[in-house]
């Protein structure tokens, strides 16, 4: 696994796109990651390294560019330049359906799920199981239970619920158990526990931690330190669109993990 | 069905009992207990009315009363489709009457079109017109509310452009069979009964197969009374209109049976019903009322759907143009409706469908449309002055969408 704890700003050199230093074993590597909306850089050359069955957590401050990378990777924006790699292989995702097909599924802050209707149909959105071109409830009810009931989702009544009557835990919940529904090998989440009381961010942990003993890869944005320190294998830094510092939880600590979110760098040893 | 879930939040006593009264209901008939106060409120109006005149629920009138709702409920299930997105198509009322002149004028002497090919003319150019509306609010992304209401303007114009140039003296008469007996042709008794056990039989049919369905597969069924009720319910309904269809209404001939306006609407009904509830389409349908964010991350072309709503809504509303015209007997530059959009919005919204998007069924125009029908038909047969009908529906609107919205409140409160 290449792993390195850069300790100044900014990645040393861009990677050309030969897939060099690019581990196989990895399931998403991004080399030279590039962004730029007009005049304003969001990402600048970012090297990343997410590995299946971990969860890696990417913090930064607001306006760090997260979610622009979260974005990138889900095939919403395209990069300006970089390559991004799949278990070793060059890919491209231009669209949400091409990153759906690799095996990515994001799991947005504001959840996407329509309140209007029940928790199988959210599960299903846009991927409903039919015979003869009706709609085959049946199926999709048994699947839904079964995942819900894989992934220890256990409050929740009746998979016919409608899903704005949930809570805000469980609608997380909800939204990930989609994710993996869909066969999912990366699950992102943006900020899976900003919105959530102390029980619910306990689910949603938990949750996150059943995922990677799935063998599925998480990679997790989140502002809540302590969230990330329970739950995290891998933290990943960014300070204004540079991926500046990644490497094993041990090789960090709070304060060194605040440094790096305020200021790029840390003169700190975990 | 799922069975009703227990409350888990802590309410105070009145809400409990009001929960509970909500449970024992949904646990009898299931899904869709807001549309409970609505029957109520028709079943007190059809009880005034009769008190009132003695006539109402005579044979005649009653029959009289479906063909005057017909309008309301066809406009009011192709504003539905509307609704449902969140959007709305204010040039429905002139795209019908634009519908109906078109089938009078090609059936007519003077063009003398076979029906069936006047009818596809008449229905064809609505959905064209519905289509042009969806493209301009799609693609230049301006709301439906402006962009049909100046839509509603240029149809009105070119219908009237049409009538008085296509006829002296600008009106476009019924003379086609087919298109008059829409409205005023009927089935015979025999058939009027097959009718009825026909829909009872399949309606029994379709639920004990889907709910044995369930069983087999292991999962949560409704208990058995409910279906039991519904059917029971559906059949009684069945049989009080047949026996009140089949009594003779006429006053010189006999006039017996089922007028054809009743099948042909059941028929449109099913197959609404049955797109919106069991195929991909009708479910986009929700999930883009609902949340459209939701649906376009999901990879469901948005645009592309609502383009179909408006299709879907201007051909509803040519059809009902044509059972409009079929029963005015002909359409003039003087039968001016522009209200006749604002009662099919209020059918949808009576009836149950949210403005908002994403809540409502296909029968919800068809009992809204009828609660129209019966307060157009009772005040008119109570002798109430015009001026005075319209304060009454404007009342009765604003009750059944305050009473709904209440209903509906509690329910995801304490669901």
């Amino acid at each position: 696994m290449s792993e390195s704890v850069t300790s100044d700003r900014g990645n040393a050199g861009a990677v050309t796109g030969s897939g060099m230093g690019v581990d196989p074993s990895m399931l998403l590597s991004l080399r030279g990651i590039s962004k730029n909306f007009g005049a304003v850089q969001a990402l600048r050359h970012v090297d990343l390294d997410v590995p299946a069955g971990q969860v890696t957590a990417l913090i930064g401050d607001n306006g760090a560019g997260k979610s622009t990378l979260i974005k990138a990777i889900a095939g919403i924006w395209e990069p300006s330049s970089g390559e991004k790699y799949w278990l070793g292989q060059r890919v491209d995702t231009h669209t949400p359906r091409d990153a759906t097909n690799l095996g990515i599924a994001t799991v947005y802050q504001d959840l996407a799920l329509c309140d209007n209707l029940d928790i199988v149909a959210n599960m299903y959105l846009g991927f409903e199981a039919t015979k003869h071109d009706i709609l085959d409830e049946i199926t999709m009810e048994l699947r839904t239970r079964q995942t819900l009931k894989e992934l220890s989702v256990s409050t929740v009544q009746s998979v016919r619920q409608l899903v704005g009557s949930l809570s805000g835990g469980q609608r997380q919940a909800i939204a990930v158990a989609r994710a993996v529904m869909r066969d999912a090998k990366l699950v992102i989440m943006d900020e899976p526990t900003a919105a959530l009381g102390v029980t619910q961010t306990a689910q949603v942990l938990e949750l996150i931690t059943t995922l990677a003993s799935r063998d599925i890869a998480v990679l997790l944005i989140s502002h809540n330190l302590t969230d990330v320190f329970q739950v995290a294998d891998r933290i990943a830094v960014m300070y204004l669109g540079n991926l500046v510092s990644s490497g094993p939880k041990s090789n960090y600590d709070m304060s060194s993990a605040v440094d790096l979110i305020t200021s790029g760098t840390t003169t700190r040893a975990a | 069905m799922s069975t009703t879930p227990d409350s888990k939040t802590t309410t105070t006593a009145t809400d409990s009992s009001r929960h509970e009264l909500r449970q024992r209901l949904g646990g009898l008939i299931g899904s869709d207990v807001g549309i409970v106060p609505v029957l109520i409120a028709l079943v007190v109006l059809i009880i005034y009315f009769q008190i009132r005149s003695s006539v109402f629920l005579s044979a005649d009138n009653v029959t009289n009363l479906f063909i005057q709702g017909v309008a309301f409920i066809l406009l009011g299930m192709g504003e539905t489709w509307l609704l449902l997105l969140g959007e709305i198509d204010l040039s429905l009322g002139w795209v019908a009457g634009l519908s109906g002149s078109m089938a009078a004028i090609f059936t007519n002497v003077q063009f003398g079109w076979p029906w069936p090919l006047a009818f596809l003319a008449a229905l064809a150019a609505c959905t064209a017109i519905g289509a042009t509306w969806g493209f301009i609010v799609v693609r230049l992304k301006l709301p439906s509310f402006i962009v049909t209401l100046a839509g509603s303007f240029i149809v009105e114009g070119l219908l009237l452009y049409i009538l008085d140039h296509v006829f002296e003296g600008g009106t476009a008469p019924v003379e086609n069979n087919v298109l008059s007996n829409l409205t005023n042709g009927s089935l015979t008794p025999t058939f009027t009964w097959i009718f009825v056990v026909a829909v009872v039989a399949g309606s029994a049919a379709i639920m004990i197969v889907r709910e044995r369905a369930r069983r087999v597969a292991g999962l949560v069924v409704a208990p058995l009374y409910r279906i039991v009720v519904k059917l029971v319910a559906l059949a009684v309904l069945g049989t009080v209109m047949a026996i009140l269809f089949n009594s003779n209404r006429g006053t010189f001939v006999p006039i017996e049976g089922m007028p054809f306006a009743v099948p042909l609407i059941f028929g449109i009904l099913a197959v609404y019903s049955f797109l919106l509830s069991r195929t991909k389409f009708g479910r986009y349908m929700y999930a883009i009322g609902g949340n459209t964010e939701a649906a376009r991350r999901a990879g469901i072309p948005v645009n592309r759907y609502r383009i179909y709503a408006f299709m879907l809504g201007g051909f509803t509303a040519g059809v009902g143009g044509l059972f409009y015209v079929s029963r005015l007997g002909g359409y003039s530059s003087s039968s001016t409706d522009s209200t006749l959009v604002l009662y099919a919005v209020a059918a949808a919204v009576i009836g149950g469908t949210s403005l908002y998007g994403g809540r409502g069924k296909m029968i919800n125009p068809v009992v809204g449309g009828i609660i129209l029908a019966v307060i157009y038909n009772g005040l008119v047969l109570t002798q109430v002055s015009p001026p005075m009908e319209f304060v009454v529906i404007g009342v009765v609107l604003l009750g059944a969408v305050t009473v709904d919205s209440l209903a509906r409140r509690s329910q995801t409160l304490l669901k």
